[in-house]
Order: structure tokens, then sequence, then C-alpha cells
């Protein structure tokens, strides 16, 4: 818009324009800002969803090899010269390095002393770096003695908050350090990070280093073998004890993100059309709205042309507003939700690339221009009589047997006038129908994710069974349970004994586990073994049944790919030069050891001679049984033997939280947007029928009347929209389930997909009722105050 | 503003009591102190130039306006200090109303025009169809029972708003420049039906500057300019 053409007659034309229907211009910019902010944020998503790791690893300049060198047999200048090995493209460290085992000190979400997984720490000065250069996700790097950085995202770190403690029992003087900060490392080069002073005290003068390398080429299994070997020769023999590759962690990073992406590509498709469909409506309302002002201008001389550029220009305006602020506003909201994501993929702090916001708010503005442009066409061509005769009343007649056929209805007449009002203007209505029928879908479709999600969480797994565990022998290998070595062994049936005596113990499951071979499997196949109350401990089943007896077992849907048996199949377990041979009974949701586990009764496995003892159990207890006490009291019982009982804690759910988070944020957006849009319809309806509400109010209609006149014009459009979008959400989750199912390699138990109840299904589909009597409060409220004689004086 | 001294007759269907109406502060008035009283089946005409305040004088009646000072009593009513949804209901129950551009609602039949005031003051239905048949007749209009507005003559849009104005039996019929839009045939008839209701006893203001009409069924002339009464016929009979 040049200055030229604001001071021109046009020009003024359309600043009147914008300035005059100030309601309808607050709305269209209102609605324009909201649109453009939900397709920023879906779109910012989208694209986020795209190869996270292979985006966070590249904006990191990942390593992709970490290496650990002893420096007991290679010097530092050794070490020092592999960096400038041909193959190298960049290196960072060499970092001294320690594998230890910390257990949980005061202020972690564990109770204090809880043995932790062995630990990667890494002493670093930074989190910049050349190679691994880390963002840290909250607090600040460690500057000084006990300071300790923690690893960001799914494991070890969400146990902890900034402040508490981690406690290393195997360094010299037990030290106990204090959490400041938390870092994304793509590379997942280490779990924690101490300064290089504090590592060298933890390690206890043991000189492992971490080398940290890119190479020229390192994108298949065998150019990262050549680059590994090439390091391997630049140092003394067997200098190199450990070598990890980005292609494994690539591997994990995108089965964990897999699950993620379609979820958020239907929130961001739901978004987008949304968007779409309400830019559509608030121009054409726009236009459409001032037909008769055209036909006046265009009386005045203007010529159809000139008309076109005033009224692209009228709608071009508030929308050119919302744009901007939609971006922006787009922008604050992503600051949230990436950082849910940003936990999902372990990827840095991301933000919404800027090709994105120009993109969404080019298309927006070209929408506006081209709704703009055909309607203010067929408007500009209008024969002006026509224009300025038709443009306050929709063309008489349509709707008139709606009307006739509502006034058969013993109702009141506001409501019977309401009723048929969505038959005079078919578009309008059909408009208004879209959208609230997008915003039902997507409240649906974030109901049932919601709800699924959770569902599949807590499905019974033996890492989730139960309110209470317990636990025999070692915590970790090496570590003593309690941090006690010479505690004598349990017997697990004296355990189970005491679990049976003891008050408040519903049922329990003991369970044992090892690894065996499977026949087509390279690799080992983790296998447990359940006793007891082994009919309780059922996983939640895709098919078949959970087993019954010996001889029966299992298995996750990946293990049946992996295999290619079917249920009723036999599998063959071998470990030692013995067999076993299992009937597969059935197929269970379980996500755990990448879906390659075999579950079934411990006697199974009596045929293996391994004599395998259960050592944990599962314990359920009666309802008012109070936890804590009952742990207290089984503990007391183990006091000289290595069992512990624990409280049992919900672990992990960071992608469920995440994506609960997001399917909330993105569905009230939607449902704002589509609100929105029908407030939108409802100003432009009422202010066409500005001249009806005059004579009604003339007439004697009350106030209350008139809401009750203009809630019911939208109630029915609301109810019907609510109808057709349940299912629509339904078949939206149905669809979406098993393919967030299919990336991590399940597949989904009807039961949690088919999650919604009747009663549910009822509230959902008047929820459309809900969004169109809100979207349409607020102009009904402003159409019972609004004065009736302006409107009788206006002819 | 009493001492302008409006006769109090028990049978006053109207009474103003120093009136003003002010749009804009800093601008002349619309209507300047005007006190004013009207008894049961008088038929006021209301004359004066275009801008002269004679809208503003109708709507305040319909309640539709409030003034900025003053009183307006009809029928017993305080109208300047009614709610929103109370002046709604005193219009329903005392009101009726005729424009000069008829103000049908063009989506509804004939009937479904008449019958509106009766169904939005809850009139059982039955009730209201042999007013409404009732009306048609008497205004010659039940022809046209069952068309649509849009292909009535001026003349007998203007009967059919008479015929809604009267549904329910309104104490005051309102009529602003009820002739305007007319032509000379078609305005005759609504002039001779005015006429006629006031005969029949109907208290009726009517706003226009047609001198004919107003000498033809008005028992009372006044006359504005500038918001103020410059003429009543009735003072000059007394
Ligand atoms: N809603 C309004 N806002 C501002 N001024 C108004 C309004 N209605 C009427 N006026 C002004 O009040 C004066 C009287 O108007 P009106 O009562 O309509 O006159 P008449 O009906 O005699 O032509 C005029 O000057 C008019 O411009
Ligand atoms: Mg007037």
């Amino acid at each position: 818009m040049s200055g030229r053409v604001l001071s021109s007659p046009l020009g003024r034309i359309v600043r009147s324009g914008v300035g005059r229907k100030r309601v309808q211009t607050v709305v269209m910019t209102l609605t324009t800002l909201l649109a453009v902010a939900a397709s920023v944020l879906a779109a910012g998503l989208l694209v986020d969803s795209q190869a996270p790791f292979e985006r966070a690893f590249a904006a990191q300049h990942g390593a992709q090899l970490t290496a650990q060198i002893n420096g007991a047999t290679a010097s530092a200048a050794q070490i020092a010269a592999t960096a400038h090995a041909p193959v190298v493209t960049a290196s960072a460290g060499p970092y001294p390095v320690a594998s230890l085992h910390p257990v949980a000190g005061s202020g972690a979400d564990l109770p204090a002393g809880t043995a932790l997984k062995q630990m990667t720490v890494v002493g670093r000065s930074g989190p910049a770096s050349t190679v691994d250069s880390m963002t840290l996700a909250s607090g600040t790097w460690a500057s000084g003695p006990d300071q300790v950085v923690l690893r960001a995202g799914p494991g070890q770190g969400t146990d902890f908050t900034l402040g508490s403690h981690v406690t290393f029992p195997d360094a010299p003087g037990r030290p106990t350090l204090t959490v400041v900060g938390f870092a994304n490392s793509v590379s997942d080069t280490a779990d924690a990070w101490v300064t290089p002073a504090q590592l060298t005290a933890l390690s206890a003068g043991a000189s492992q280093y971490q080398m940290l390398y890119r190479f020229t080429d390192a994108t298949t299994g065998t150019q990262m073998n050549a680059d590994r070997t090439a390091i391997t020769a630049a140092l003394p023999q067997g200098a190199l004890t450990g070598a990890q590759s980005w292609l494994q962690i690539q591997l994990t990073a995108d089965g964990q993100t897999a699950g993620f992406v379609p979820f958020v590509a239907a929130f961001g498709i739901l978004g987008l059309l949304m968007s779409v469909l309400i830019v559509g409506i608030i121009v054409s309302g726009a236009v459409s709205s001032q037909t008769r002002r055209i036909g006046i201008i265009k009386a005045l001389g203007f010529t159809p042309a000139q008309v076109v550029r005033a009224y692209i220009g009228q709608a071009l305006i508030p929308a050119a507003v919302g744009a901007v602020l939609g971006v922006l506003a787009g922008n604050v909201l992503a600051i949230p939700a990436l950082r849910d994501t940003e936990t999902v993929y372990g990827t840095g702090r991301q933000t919404i690339p800027g090709w994105v916001d120009i993109a969404v708010a080019v298309t927006a503005l070209a929408l506006v221009v081209g709704a703009a442009w055909a309607l203010a066409l067929r408007a500009g061509r209008l024969r002006t009589v026509d224009a300025i005769a038709i443009g306050h009343a929709p063309p008489a007649g349509r709707g008139r047997w709606a009307r006739r056929a509502a006034s058969r209805l013993p109702l009141p007449r506001p409501v019977v006038i309401g009723l048929a009002n969505p038959f005079t203007r078919p578009a309008r209505t059909l408009a208004m129908t879209g959208a609230v029928l997008l915003g039902a879908a997507s409240v649906t479709f974030a109901l049932g994710l919601t709800t699924s999600l959770a569902d599949a969480q807590h499905a019974p797994q033996v890492a989730t069974l139960g309110n209470v565990v317990v636990n025999l022998g070692d915590a970790h290998p090496g570590i003593p349970i309690k941090g006690d070595p010479h505690l004598a062994a349990a017997s697990p049936a004296r355990v189970a004994a005491d679990i049976t005596a003891q008050p408040g113990t519903a049922t329990y499951v003991g369970s044992a586990d090892t690894t065996v071979g499977v026949a087509g499997i390279t690799g080992g196949v983790s296998v447990i073994g359940f006793t007891g109350d082994t009919a309780w401990a059922s996983y939640q089943m895709i098919s078949g049944q959970w087993f019954t007896g010996p001889g029966q077992a299992v298995v996750p849907t990946r293990f049946l790919a992996a295999t290619g048996d079917t249920l009723g199949d036999t599998v063959t377990l071998t470990k030692g030069g013995r067999q076993v041979s299992l009937r597969i009974t059935g197929e269970a949701l379980d996500t755990s050891e990448h879906g390659m586990q075999i579950l079934t009764d411990l006697t199974s496995l009596d045929g293996l001679g391994l004599g395998l003892q259960p050592q944990q159990f599962n314990i359920q207890l009666t309802s008012g049984t109070d936890r804590t006490s009952y742990v207290d009291a089984l503990n007391a019982k183990f006091a000289s033997i290595a069992a512990q009982a624990q409280p049992n804690l919900d672990g992990g759910g960071t992608v469920t939280a995440a994506a609960q988070a997001l399917a909330a944020l993105l569905t009230v957006m939607i449902v704002a947007v589509a609100g929105l849009g029908v407030l939108n319809l409802v100003v432009l309806d009422t202010r066409q029928r500005v001249h009806d509400l005059g004579v009604f109010k003339a007439l004697g209609m009350s106030p209350g009347q008139t809401i009750i006149m203009v809630l019911t014009s939208v109630a029915g459009i609301g109810l019907v929209a609510g109808i057709i979008g349940v299912p629509l959400g339904i078949l939206t989750l149905d669809y979406v389930m098993p393919l967030m199912g299919n990336a991590i390699g399940t597949a989904i138990p009807s039961a949690d997909i088919n999650v919604y109840s009747l009663p549910e299904l009822a509230a959902l589909a008047l929820g459309g009722i809900v969004i169109a009597l809100a979207g349409a409060a607020l102009p009904a409220g402003w159409a019972a105050g609004a004065r009736p004689i302006t409107a009788l004086r206006a002819e | 503003m009493r001492q302008h001294g409006v006769p109090t007759a028990a049978g006053d269907v109207i009474r103003l009591d120093g009136v003003t109406r002010t749009y804009q502060t800093g601008a002349p008035p619309a209507l300047a102190n005007v006190s004013l009283a009207v008894a049961a089946g008088e038929a006021l005409a209301v004359l004066g130039p275009s801008g002269s305040g004679k809208s503003t004088l109708l709507n305040l009646l319909a309640g539709l306006d409030k003034p900025t000072s003053g009183q307006v009593t009809v029928d017993g009513v305080r109208v300047d200090t009614l709610s929103e949804a109370a002046s709604a209901r005193y219009r329903r129950e005392r009101i009726g109303m005729v424009f000069q551009f008829f103000n049908l609602l063009d989506d509804l039949t004939v009937l479904d025009n008449v019958l509106l005031p009766a169904q939005l003051a809850g009139m059982p239905s039955k009730r209201a169809q042999a007013r409404a048949t009732e009306l048609l007749s008497y205004l010659r209009i039940d022809r046209h029972t069952r068309a649509y507005p849009g292909r009535l003559s001026g003349g007998e849009r203007q009967r059919v708003a008479v015929a809604r104005a009267l549904m329910n039996r309104p104490p005051l019929l309102l009529a602003d420049e009820p002739t305007g839009a007319l032509d000379t045939a078609s305005g005759h008839e609504v002039r001779n039906l005015l006429a006629q209701l006031n005969q029949d006893g109907q208290t009726i203001v009517l706003v226009t500057h047609d001198t004919t009409l107003a000498e033809a069924c008005a028992t009372r002339t006044i006359e504005l300019t500038d918001g103020r009464i410059r003429r009543d016929t009735a003072a000059v009979a007394r």
C-alpha cells in the first residue's frame, strides 16, 4: 500500500471502511492473528519433527565418534596427534573421563541412597566446543568444586532438579555434588559433566580420556569402521578402550522421536486447515458485507478495477496487522511447545525457523488477497443498482421454506427465527459448520490421544506393575544393595513368605530375567519368567492371551515381526547348550528392550537348567493400606538381608507428558480460532441484519429475546458440526495411534484406541454447540444492546 | 419545568414534561424543553421541516430513545426510566409503530409479519391467528395473507405495517411519515385508514410534513421548529 494510494480518494474509502467497521476490523485482525499464530506453531513443529536428530546433530557439530583412550597406554602427545589423522575434519578433547556408580542424594525425586545407573562423567570446562557444542537446557555450567551438570531429557536427569544432590560412593571420599545445570549433548557423549579438576578428584588419578571426532565421510557403517580403524592405527596398541558411533545414537534417537511425528503432523494439518478456512471466512465476510458500499461508490464513478483495489486494501490492512502480531505470538507460544519437543527429541534449544514465519505470513496474506480479489471482482462487476439493492439483506426468498417449517414448531418466536436463519445464507452456514467441525474434531482427537497415551503408558509392565517393588541382590553389577556389601544373600522363598505374611498385601508376582538365544535373531533376547500371581501380572494384550501356564510365551509386536512368527507358533530358547520350546499364545504391549522380550512362566525356563530365582517382586496393596508404612515394615524384616522394598514410582513418560501438553496447547488454539471464526460470522450476520433487528426491537423484542434469537441461529450449526466433528476426531485418532505405535515398533491394543465412553462422546458432540455459542455470545450481546433507531433511520 | 404548565387531564395518554434531547454536547438540542399532553382518542399530527426533531419525539414516545432531561409518561408508564427489557415489553404492549419505509421483514409472509408482535408477547397462537385474520380483513389485505411483502404495492405494504402495529391493541399508535414513500393514490388509502382508526377511538401520533394528511386525519396539530413547539392548534382552540 503506497502513500499515493492511501491519500487518493480510493485510499480514503479504504481507510474509512477499515475505521468505520471497528468491531469487524478488530475481529478480523484478531482472527488473522490467531490463525497465523496457530499456523506458525503448527508449521514450526512440523519442521521441527523432520529429522530432529540430524538437525540438532548438525547444529551442535555432533561427535561422529566418541572415543575413550587409556592415558596410561597413550601419551598426551599421541592422543593429541589423532586429531591430525587424514580422515579427521574436526576434533575436541582430550577430556578426562570416568565411569562411576552414583546414588541419589538429597533433593532428588528418588529416595536418598537409591542406586543410579552407571554414569559416564566427563571433565569439561564449558559446554561450547568445536565438536559436541552443547546447549544448556537450564542452570549453569560447572565452574567449581562439588558441582555437576547432568544430561537433560529422558533418563536419570528427570529425577533431579537444580540444587539437588548426587553422591559418588565409588569415588575417593564419597563426594556429594550439587546439580547446577542440565545440558543437551545430541551426540550423547556423557551422562554428567564436572570441571576437569573435579574429574581428576573423582577418578582418583585413573587416566582415561575422551576424544570427539568428525570425519570427511561418516554416513555409513562401513565408513565409520574405516574412520575408527584410522584412529586406532594412530594410537599405540590397545590404547583405544571404547568407541561409540553416532549412527547407533541416531538409531535410538530416531526410534524415540518417531512416535511423536504422526501426532504433531495430525495437529499441524488440523491447525493449517482451520487457518485457511478462517482466513477465507473473514475475507469473504469483509468484502461481502460491503456490497452495498461498493454499489454506492460505483455510483459515484469509481471503475470496477478501482473498487477491487479498494477492497483488497481494506481486507489487507487488518490482515497484515494480524499476520505480523500472529507471527510474534506464534514464536512466543513456540517457546514452551518447543521446550517439550526438545525434551523428547533430546535436542538443543529450538526456535521457529525464520522461513516458516515468512512463509506462513506470506501465505496468509496471499490467501487474503486472493479471496478479496475474487469477491471484490464479483462485487465490482455487479450492476450498481443491484449492489445497492441487495447489499443489506440476504437475497429475499432463500430459506423461506425453512422459516415456514420452523414456524410450525411449537417454540417461542425468537427461537423459530434463529433456527431458520442458517438456511438464508448457505455458504456462510457451511463455513461456520466447517470451523466448528474442525474445532470439535480437534478436541475429540486431543482428548482421545491424551487418554490413549496415558492408558498405554500405564499399561502394566514389569517396571510399572503394583504399588511396591522388592529387589533382591545387587542393584547394579558391582553395586551392593543398600550400599552394604556384607549383607547375607536374600532367599527368594523367604522374601515371598514375608510378603505373603505382611498385612496389606493383596497379591504379588515374582520375576527373574535373563538373556537367551532365539533362532533367527542375532544377539541375545531378554526373557522374563514370572512366578506367583502370574495372571495379575498380565500385560495389555494386542491379540491372543496372556500365558496361563508353563510352556506358553507372550511376546511384543516387534518380536513377532523380527522372527516372522505368528500366534500359535513355537519359539525355541537356547542357553548353554540347552533349549526349551514355548508356544506363543499372545502379543502384548511391551516397548521395553526395544520390543524384543519374551514373557513366560518362570517354570517354563526350568529346562534351561539355570536355577533362576525371582530377583524382583511386584506387590499390589489392598486398598487403604498406607504405602510408606508398608514399605517400612517390609524393610524392617529385611534389615539383615540383601533385599529392599521401595514404592513403585512411575518412570519415564517424557514423550507422553510432552505430547499431552502440546495436544492441550494446540487444541486450545484451534478451538479459539474456531470460536473467533464463529464470532466473525455472527458479527457479519447481525450487521447485515441490523435493519431486521431494529424492526424486531421496535416491535418489542427484548434484549433477552434478541440474545436467544442470535444464539439459536448458531446452536443448530454447532450441534450438526459436533455430530460430524466427533467421528472425524475419532477417525483421526484411529489413524494416528497405530502410526505412532508403528513408529516405535508396537501395535496398539484396541483398548488404548477405543478410549471414548458413550457419555464422553455425547459430551464431545455437544462441544460443537459450546464452541458455537461461545463464539456467538459476544455478538449476541452487542445485538441485544444495539440501539434500534440508527438502524431504522438508515433508510 | 412545571412552570410551563401542561394542563393535566385524567384521560391523558401522553405527557411530556420539559423534555430535552441533545445528541452531541455543544450541538443544539434536537428537542428543547418540550412539554405536551395528548388525551385519549386524539389524533395528533406533528408537523415541521426536516431536522426539526419530529422523529426524535416519536422515538422518545416509543421508548427507543431516552431524553437527556425531562419526563416522558405514556399510558401511565414513565417511559424515560425503563430498562432495555422493560422498554421492549412496553413497546410490545402499548405501542404500535408505522414507518415511512414500512420496515416489513421481507422473508416473512404478510401473515407472519402481522403475527410477530403477538408472538414476541407470547400470545396464545389461536388467539393471535384470530386477531390477525380480523385485522387483515378489516384492512382489506386478506387476499395477500400468504404473500411475501416484496410482491405488494406500497399502499398494501403500509396497510400490512398498520395491521402489525395494531396487533396487540396498543393504546397508542405512532406513525412516522406513513405516506412519505407512497404515490398519491396509495397515500390517500393510508390517510383514510388512519382517519377511520381514529374515529374508532385509536389514539394516534402522526409525524408528517404533508399538511393535507394532517388536515385529513388529525384532531390536533403541533408544529416543531428547531426542537421547539411553535404552534399548537389545541392551544389556539383553548
Ligand atoms: N442518532 C443521532 N445522532 C446525532 N444526531 C441526530 C441523531 N438523530 C437525529 N439527529 C439530529 O437531531 C436533529 C433532529 O432529527 P430528527 O428528529 O430526525 O428530525 P426530523 O425527523 O424532524 O427530520 C437533526 O439535526 C438530526 O441531525
Ligand atoms: Mg424524521
